[in-house]
């Protein structure tokens, strides 16, 4: 926890108050993302979501070794690490798909030890997979308006004869599926099948269906991988802009380091389970232990006793 | 997947029900009219009760991708149900007893399904296999269900709706026709409501389903109830209008087996596939006697015929499974496409 009060200092970039950041966060999001550096809509009050002493392990493999991390309302948290350092297993525990061995996550005000997964959406968390998770068998637009499922209250009955409030959810719902259609540029693939379109796509359409529910909190576990350079730029347009207008918190797990740098608030990194370090981007890129993670330590008597 | 077009009924409207209405109008009107006894006997009242019975598979396996092998036994449980209620409810419709029929299909449906919230796959049909045995046992063990009857069979009541009687071979047709009409009708509904979406989603990715906030349980249990509820009800069809008889034997294994082959033969996941899937299944064993018969005469007798349309129909399923997987729906929107764009270029 030290180091994250001590990055919070560092971060600098909450300079409005809340009723000015709520003005900004209604402007157009146009106008928003050309200066989203300008009114990043880090709050002061207290984590929106808390890891304290988190240790997760499979068998005898560690995954995770006594993880602390708190995120705060409106901010992109970029979670690195070389591979199998644990990043996945964050989002997993943060959205109830592991349990972890020690420690607890802090949502929507309670304590758990394993976050309830059916009630996730309803406490405000959406998420993506690193491997896609789409609903092969349904059309773009549905899978993007199942994302609204956790708002149904109708029955199947209501919902077979189509009246009063089954009707008025079935179109807000498809409504809302199509704006955000609409924002992602996926509009013109909305009645093809998911699993028919190509992955990058299929990244995207992950997006969409987590950005429906309107999220407070939102995992992106590596939402950009395999996807050319320009792809990327555009997602992290995508993801930039969500903050933006939505005021969504934001977790992002990602390998190019170049996009993270680039779109994250604070960086995150860790290295065989444990989190080594916690600060802004730039801190992050000149800590040593970061360094030595992902470029290996150089053993010290190298240079003097060559071959 | 027409789910799409629904979100535009005005527009849709003409396209959508167009063909449906059609086919409605030549059942109801046309077939009558040119159809022989033989036609309604033989093939397609059988034709409805499949037809119907795959629609209910189909929203368990093919929207909600539970296997389930118990299907003729919710058949057998809606059988007995609507005979008992008939029989032991003095002065209660007919159209009464086949819907409390299909709840208790439902109920039953509901129990073998319990076993789907921890099992998947295979084994979750393993346990379904438990229905078909437990039913089959319990109808022939307790007499009760048969009304005491000493061969175990029973004759159905007469086909009645406010005092109108479906009588003989068309009006027994005209009967399940509406049954079948209606329930597909709903079941249409239902897969293209949230609902219908719910299912697809457990089945597509349970655990993606789960984190958007899918009730996945309720889900499951759903599916089976539903699903119970109409192939119950296509027990009552299949035992009061299309055998005229209630017994336990009808609705063994093969039964099941044959459903779930029209289920996969016609496409998995499409109400119109249960209708193609049951045509196939209808009315290929026909056709091939009537070939054999023809072809080969004295040759061919009834022990060969059967054997040769076991042989015929497996490697006929073993064909379409890997040559269209998506069933005949599949083949037959390829074809229409095919013949759509000849049609422009011309």
């Amino acid at each position: 926890m030290h180091a994250l009060t001590f990055a919070f200092g560092g971060l600098g970039s909450a300079p409005f108050p809340p009723e000015v950041q709520e003005h900004l966060a209604g402007l157009d999001r146009q106008s928003q993302s050309g200066n989203a550096s300008a009114n990043r809509a880090v709050d002061t009050e207290k984590p929106v979501l808390e890891l304290s002493g988190v240790s997760l392990s499979f068998g005898g493999v560690v995954a995770l070794t006594d993880i602390d991390l708190s995120l705060r309302r409106g901010e992109i948290l970029a979670i690195i690490g070389p591979n199998g350092a644990g990043k996945s297993s964050i989002i997993n525990i943060i959205s109830g798909v592991y349990r972890p061995n020690r420690g607890r996550v802090r949502l929507a005000g309670r304590d758990y030890v394993q976050v309830p997964t059916q009630a996730l959406a309803r406490h405000g968390v959406a998420r993506t997979f690193q491997n896609l998770a789409l609903f092969k068998g349904l059309s773009v637009l549905d899978n993007v308006v199942a994302g609204r499922a956790y708002k149904t209250r109708s029955s199947f009955i209501e919902q077979i004869v189509g009246i009063g409030r089954a009707r008025t959810e079935q179109l807000d719902a498809r409504r809302r599926a199509r704006d955000i259609l609409d924002f992602l540029h996926l509009s013109y693939v909305g009645d093809r099948l998911a699993g028919t379109l190509p992955y990058g796509l299929q990244k995207r359409v992950e997006l969409a269906r987590a950005l429906v529910a309107e999220p407070d909190i939102l995992l992106l576990d590596e939402p950009m991988a395999g996807m050319t350079v320009t792809e990327k730029n555009e997602m992290a347009g995508f993801v930039r802009a969500a903050r933006d207008t939505l005021g969504t918190t934001v977790v992002l797990i990602e390998h190019d380091i170049g996009v993270v740098m680039g779109l994250s608030d604070r960086v995150a990194v860790l290295d065989y389970g444990r989190k080594i370090a916690d600060g802004t981007p730039d801190e992050v890129q000149t800590n040593q232990r970061v360094i030595d993670a992902y470029l290996g330590v150089a053993p010290e008597n190298e240079d003097e006793e060559g071959i | 997947m027409s789910v799409i077009t629904s979100d535009l009924p005005h527009y849709h409207f003409p396209a959508k029900w167009a063909l449906p209405l059609v086919l409605l109008s030549i059942a109801y009107v046309g077939v009558p009219i040119f159809g022989s006894s033989y036609l309604f006997e033989a093939i397609l009242l059988p034709f409805l009760a499949l037809s119907l019975a795959s629609v209910g598979l189909n929203i368990l396996t093919g929207y909600a991708g539970q296997v389930s092998l118990g299907s003729a036994a919710f058949m057998a449980v809606g059988a007995f149900a609507a005979f008992n209620f008939n029989l032991r409810v003095d002065g209660l419709p007919l159209i009464a007893s086949i819907v409390l029929a299909g709840f208790a299909a439902a109920a039953i449906g509901l129990v073998f399904g319990l076993p789907s919230l921890r099992l998947k796959g295979f084994y979750l049909a393993v346990s379904t296999l438990a229905a078909q045995f437990f039913v089959q046992w319990a109808l022939t063990k307790f007499s009760w269900f048969s009304n005491d009857s000493a061969s175990g069979v029973i004759d159905a009541p007469a086909l009645s709706v406010a005092g109108f009687v479906f009588e003989g071979p068309v009006g027994r047709y005209y009967f399940a026709l509406s049954v079948v009409s209606v329930l597909t009708f709903l079941a249409y509904r239902l897969v293209s409501s949230q609902t219908g979406r719910n299912f697809i989603a457990v089945r597509d990715n349970e655990t993606a389903a789960r984190i958007i906030g899918v009730p996945v349980l309720k889900t499951k249990l759903l599916a089976f109830a539903v699903s119970s509820f109409i192939i119950g009800v296509a027990g009552v069809l299949w035992a009061f209008a299309y055998l005229r008889t209630v017994e336990p034997a009808g609705f063994n294994l093969d039964r099941s087996f044959q459903i779930l082959f029209i289920v996969i033969i016609g496409g998995l996941a499409s109400i119109r596939g249960a209708f193609f899937g049951a045509a196939l299944i209808v009315v290929f064993p026909l056709l091939l006697s009537r070939l054999g018969s023809f072809l080969l005469g004295d040759v061919f007798d009834s022990g060969v015929l059967d054997m040769s349309q076991r042989i015929v129909m497996g490697v006929l399923i073993i064909l379409f499974l890997i040559l269209e997987p998506d069933g005949l729906v599949a083949l037959w929107d390829r074809v229409r496409r095919r013949i759509g764009s000849a049609v422009r270029r011309t």
